[in-house]
């Protein structure tokens, strides 16, 4: 079959809602575009865990760091399975993390800033892991199989995820002067980063009319950050937190939160690795990288003797 | 190696499940592999809630945990030392798994229904934290060179802070694992009175560390 009809065919394909698997044919941009995407994804999961494993020493009560203990785990489990993903595209883990670590692939630039203070634990729960769900759960739909597959149950424990970040402020909000003063710094900080997380209006953001095409993403940038901030304003009001942003206000006619501009300078610069944490974030990831290449050897020589005589 | 045959009190138990699940809440996220994230924060997940049963069945155990002085915990010293590298962390938790598997397995039959529930659950989880830590042990005791040496150094400086796990059987079990990790087992040893000082000063800055927040707000509601 020519290279035409069998473009032609995938895009009928995925029109129709057909799933692609990694045996499928498919376009060498639609794979590259899964391939960046996904190990993107699996590396927000592995990055993340530093700001958050930041508290795991220092969670307030044994309730609170069962739960962030558990959470952290999870943004571990959900990395392997993302990588394991991007996996069956052909391209093995140890490539994607090298691409991490010598700084060719990125992971979402919200991950280099920094977390203070424990109100920061429920900030991120609620407000990160809250917009990342608003990007991901349409991923449940995505037309490359594996990934959809992986994104169902990545999206039922990121929905925990975000409650126990909402709850962590409901409970500070609740607490001392001391904790929602906390509680208000926490949300000054997170807010315009959050916004950011959905990327560039649509008009700047230059992949996208493609991946709506192959049905890997569903929904614009610009209409997924409005229903993120739609979603988002009632609940700081019923936490009793002020927004940081002067031009929210709430638009009758439309029924949507009219909000400001993000500081998209400050987007790009974290983006080209200029963020507050950038750089200790991959100095961290590559000495355990470093660090644990004995313990990685020794099994590899471990299983290497006794694969041949297996112990009796 | 026969000074401790009483088993140890609920307090020193719960005290020891709760510093080395913190001990490896250290290695979440810098492990050196991504399994062993997830297998660290898992045992570490484990541990902390048997200390949780067993601390508030003495009291209330945020008040146990975060406002108790240093001093006053009972844990065995070995669970309060620093993680060291691998080989040093999985060879503590190899002593420490091998010990709670002797304490779980008699407090099946504890005179208390708490207790004796708590130890129903963790023998089923011990019993996994043993065959990982095993694991480990044989693989780095018989994997490289490097890993070998590794392991032998951390041998020779946990080895004097197991005075109070060698209950009946604990012997017996780690020196299984030895056998198979080709790793010589060293001679009965009497506690080694500067390890354990050096292990109750770990203990302080662990908990300098972890009760700093709760203590800055006393009273308050996380």
């Amino acid at each position: 079959m020519e290279a035409g009809e069998l473009l032609e065919r995938f895009e009928a394909f995925v029109a129709s809602e057909g799933k692609i698997e990694s045996d499928s044919w498919m376009p060498d941009a639609y794979r590259k575009t899964l391939v960046r995407q996904i190990s993107q994804h699996a590396h927000s999961e592995i990055i993340g865990m530093q700001p958050e494993g930041n508290w795991l020493t220092r969670a307030p009560s044994l309730r609170r760091k069962a739960i962030l203990l558990a959470k952290v785990q999870d943004e571990a489990g959900h990395g392997l399975y993302l990588y394991a993903a991007a996996e069956t595209l052909g391209t093995s883990r140890d490539e994607m993390v090298d691409a991490l670590l010598d700084g060719t692939a990125k992971y979402s630039s919200i991950f280099n800033y920094p977390t203070p203070t424990w109100a920061d634990i429920g900030a991120i729960g609620w407000l990160v892991d809250g917009a990342a769900i608003m990007n991901q759960v349409p991923l449940c739909r995505c037309s490359y199989g594996p990934y959809a597959r992986a994104m169902k149950r990545v999206c039922k424990e990121e929905s925990f995820h975000q409650r126990q970040g909402f709850d962590i402020l409901v409970t500070l909000c609740r607490g001392s002067d001391a904790q929602r003063a906390m509680a208000q710094d926490a949300l000054d900080r997170w807010w315009w980063p959050s916004l950011m997380m959905f990327g560039p209006h649509d008009g700047d953001s230059p992949h996208s009319a493609t991946s709506m095409r192959w049905r890997i993403k569903r929904f614009s940038n610009d209409e997924l950050r409005q229903r993120f901030v739609d979603v988002t304003v009632p609940q700081a009001h019923f936490l009793g937190l002020r927004i940081p942003d002067d031009e929210l206000v709430y638009d009758d006619t439309t029924g949507h939160w009219k909000f400001g501009e993000p500081d998209w300078d400050e987007f790009q610069r974290v983006l080209a690795g200029d963020g507050p944490c950038n750089a200790e974030r991959i100095e961290r990831r590559t000495r355990a990288h470093v660090d644990g290449a004995w313990v990685r050897e020794a099994a590899e020589a471990y299983a290497a003797k006794h694969v041949a005589a297996p112990a009796a | 190696m026969s000074r401790t045959s009483e088993l140890p009190s609920v307090e020193a138990v719960a005290d020891g499940c709760l510093l080395l699940s913190h001990r490896l809440t250290e290695w979440v996220g810098d492990a050196p592999t991504m399994e062993e994230d997830v297998a660290l924060g898992n045992i570490a997940l484990d541990l902390l809630g048997q200390a949780r049963g067993l601390l508030s069945h003495l009291g209330d155990e945020d008040q146990l945990a975060y406002f108790r002085d240093a001093d006053d915990f009972r844990n065995p010293a070995i669970c309060a030392a620093p993680n060291g590298d691998f080989a040093r962390t999985m060879l503590r938790q190899l002593f420490a798994d091998c010990w709670l598997e002797v304490v779980w397995a008699a407090w099946s039959q504890h005179a208390d229904d708490v207790v004796r529930g708590v130890a129903a659950k963790a023998v089923k989880e011990n019993a996994y934290h043993r065959r990982h830590s095993r694991s480990w042990v044989v693989r780095l005791g018989d994997g490289t060179e490097e890993s070998r040496r590794r392991l032998l150094f951390a041998l020779e400086e946990l080895w004097p802070l197991t005075a109070d796990l060698a209950l009946p059987g604990w012997r017996e079990a780690v020196t299984d694992v030895l056998v198979e990790a080709t790793i010589p087992v060293p001679a009965a040893v009497e506690g080694d009175d500067e390890a354990i000082a050096a292990c109750d000063e770990a203990r302080r800055e662990l908990l300098a560390e972890m009760q700093s927040l709760a203590r800055a707000h006393p009273g308050a509601t996380w």
